[in-house]
């Protein structure tokens, strides 16, 4: 294993975890919400009365947060590798993984890690372990 | 008041997966990348966000009720069953495929073109396919996020 320290932002990650965890923290202890991405967005496509306000609410937050940020200063240079057909299989199977595995990066790994709940810290093992062996085998040994 | 509240986190959720840099695909890759040259950043930004949701999950579990009323609904599911099993799996061969997972992928969908936005209806269909099964398999399922 071979760290890339070019590319390496330990104190801007920091930051922005905290952010999240502070967004995740305010959710909880004011509205008694999980924020779980998923969750919140799967639960748009299973409409019951008086429980979707919120999750409309959350996701237009989180919709417009990069206009915000460019308010302030301009956006971070991102880079998108993936081919259309790629993007599509990853969004199916990021879609239906996440609802059968009921939450993703931030339902498991973070809320559900916050809570040391032994199915969020296998849900989250079990997902980057098939992330890390996705790109071993994208980038290693197809291309 | 709760709408407010979900407006504002969301705002400060996206603002932090963008700092972070959990919005760029190619960093996402990167860090699952172990075999190669390895960043490890995002490690910081679960960790960071870990370190603040342990405190707050914990004072949560002291309290009857929300600050704004009503339940504190934490996911009661507790069991490993090979729908969570094969959907993490599913989840991560797909998030390492693109380099996005849920919340960064709506955050991108404002400003970063086509590509976020294909991967975000791609996505929404798979959460349909999910509902729409689901509905014909009568088995009661805890919705966690």
């Amino acid at each position: 294993m071979m760290i890339d320290f070019e590319l390496f932002t330990p104190w801007s990650s920091l930051a922005g975890g905290l952010l999240i965890g502070l967004a995740t923290a305010v959710l909880l202890l004011f509205n008694g919400r999980i924020a779980g991405i998923s969750g919140i967005v799967g639960g748009l496509l299973r409409p019951t009365a008086g429980d979707i306000g919120w999750r409309v609410a959350f996701v237009a937050g989180l919709v417009g947060a990069p206009l915000v940020y460019e308010l302030a200063s301009g956006l971070p240079s991102v880079r998108v590798d993936a081919d259309t057909v790629t993007l599509i299989v990853a969004g199916l199977l990021v879609g239906v993984g996440t609802r059968y595995g009921s939450g993703c990066t931030s339902g498991h790994g973070v809320c559900g890690l916050s809570q040391l709940a032994p199915r969020s810290m296998a849900a989250t093992a079990l997902f980057m372990l098939a992330g890390f062996v996705t790109v071993f085998f994208a980038r290693h040994l197809i291309v | 008041m709760q709408l407010l509240i979900a407006l504002v986190t969301g705002l400060v959720f996206g603002l932090g997966l963008i700092v972070s840099g959990m919005t760029d695909p190619s960093k996402v890759i990167g860090f699952l990348d172990v075999t190669g040259k390895w960043d490890p950043s995002l490690a910081f930004v679960m960790g960071g966000a870990i370190l603040v949701g342990l405190i707050a999950f914990r004072f949560a579990a002291t309290r009857k009720q929300a600050i704004l009323g009503g339940p504190i609904r934490l996911t009661t599911t507790r069991h490993i069953d090979r729908r969570l099993v094969l959907g993490a799996l599913a989840f991560g061969a797909g998030w390492g495929l693109a380099g996005y997972c849920p919340g960064p992928a709506l955050a991108s969908l404002a400003t970063g073109g086509s590509k976020p936005l294909i991967f975000t209806i791609a996505m929404l269909a798979g959460t349909a396919i999910f509902e729409i099964q689901d509905r014909f398999c009568s088995r009661p399922i805890k919705k966690a996020g």
